[in-house]
């Protein structure tokens, strides 16, 4: 058993029902080196201050939502360990750019709804039965799309993405990673209907490459590559529908 | 409904413009600016008026050079454009204009100049 420290952790706390605005609050959490910050949170909410609000569930980077601001860093606070700031203080807030619901908890609907705009499951190309078997790929066709299936929904990127907080409307990093991971699924034939979100102002094109999504991803997703990625196909759309007018565009 | 972007057709510039910057422009720094004036590979005639006006007096190496020029406006018009809005100044019909517009503008003097070096 390591030994025992203590570090200040500042929380903003806020609730619409009660609070004018958010503020903050500072705890004296005792740690040992092997607690993460969510644990920190945790010890809080045991000890301290039951009123605390905050999602968490698999404590391992899994599920995603423990996704907070730790010192203005959209990290995940499971993965983030409390030895790692001590002996300064850590400042922890929801993640940028969403509203809040309660002290760390934000409102993802807006993410839910891009999600759903970018149809994010597969589209056969024709409608399959049990009867056709299984529906075959080789290693490398599993390669092309299994970095972008890694993401977990976790918000981060939205919180470290610029563009998203200056325009709300932009589809944003995640929905349009998942957006390419199902588009280079060979299973899937959906692309004409995605092509639409990746065509508009709001789709590939709200992105100027700024790349602090892929630098916050915590399971490396990368989707600042598959964004600017899809710029060259939505590039190609643009002006091979004048010369093919009938077999493409959208 | 969502509209289509028109930004492929100044991105697929900027790309170009992006492209040429990183290949043509880091060697023509090397020559112009280090290997000519050191001696180095090249002659001291390398960059003397008579040989270049003799190179661009071609209709093809004139026709390049202004496109080259051009791309490197747009190029650089692009990252201007979004880079405003990046540090949080709206993107406007306006500044869209002065952008674009002045590397439009600077690409057309590019393009009479190489015309005048052609013709002259």
């Amino acid at each position: 058993m390591s030994q025992t420290r203590t570090i200040m952790i500042e929380c903003l706390r806020y609730d619409p029902e009660q609070d004018q605005a958010p503020h903050y609050r500072t705890y004296e959490v005792p740690f040992t080196d092997e607690m993460s910050v969510l644990e920190g949170l945790q010890y809080i909410k045991d000890h301290l201050d039951g009123s605390l609000t905050f999602r968490w569930s698999c404590r391992m980077a899994i599920c995603g939502s423990c996704g907070c601001m730790v010192n203005h860093q959209p990290i995940l606070s499971c993965q983030s360990f409390l030895r790692d700031y001590y002996p300064a203080r850590i400042r922890v807030e929801p993640l940028e750019h969403f509203p809040i619901v309660k002290d760390l908890v934000i409102d993802q609907s807006d993410f839910l709804g891009k999600l759903e705009s970018v149809t994010p499951y597969l589209v056969p190309a024709q409608p399959l039965t049990p009867e056709d078997g299984p529906n075959l790929q080789t290693p490398r066709q599993i390669e092309d799309y299994l970095g972008y299936a890694q993401c977990i929904n976790c918000l981060l990127c939205y919180a470290a993405c610029p563009q998203y907080g200056l325009n709300h409307e932009f589809t944003g990093p995640a929905a349009l990673a998942l957006l390419a991971r199902y588009n280079a699924d060979s299973r899937d034939a959906g692309q004409k209907t995605r092509m639409a979100v990746v065509n508009a102002e709001e789709g590939v094109w709200g992105c100027t490459l700024v790349g602090l999504c892929s630098e916050v991803c915590p399971k490396h997703v990368d989707p600042a590559r598959a964004i600017n990625r899809n710029k060259i196909n939505s590039t190609q759309d643009y002006f091979l529908r004048f010369l093919m007018p009938f077999g493409r565009g959208s | 409904m969502r509209t289509r972007s028109h930004e492929p057709i100044v991105w697929s510039l900027f790309g170009a413009g992006g492209v040429f910057a990183a290949l043509l422009g880091t060697m023509l720094v090397l020559i112009i600016g280090i290997l000519v004036p050191m001696g180095l590979g090249f002659g001291p005639e390398a960059m003397h008026y008579d040989s270049l006006r003799g190179l661009f007096g071609h209709p093809l190496p004139a026709l390049g050079l202004a496109v080259v020029i051009s791309l490197f406006l747009f190029h650089g018009a692009h990252r201007i454009y979004h880079t405003l809005h990046d540090l949080g100044i709206p993107a406007s019909k306006k500044m869209m204009l002065a952008c674009y517009g002045s590397a439009a503008a600077g690409s057309g003097v590019a393009l009479l100049l190489a015309g005048m070096l052609v013709v002259f």
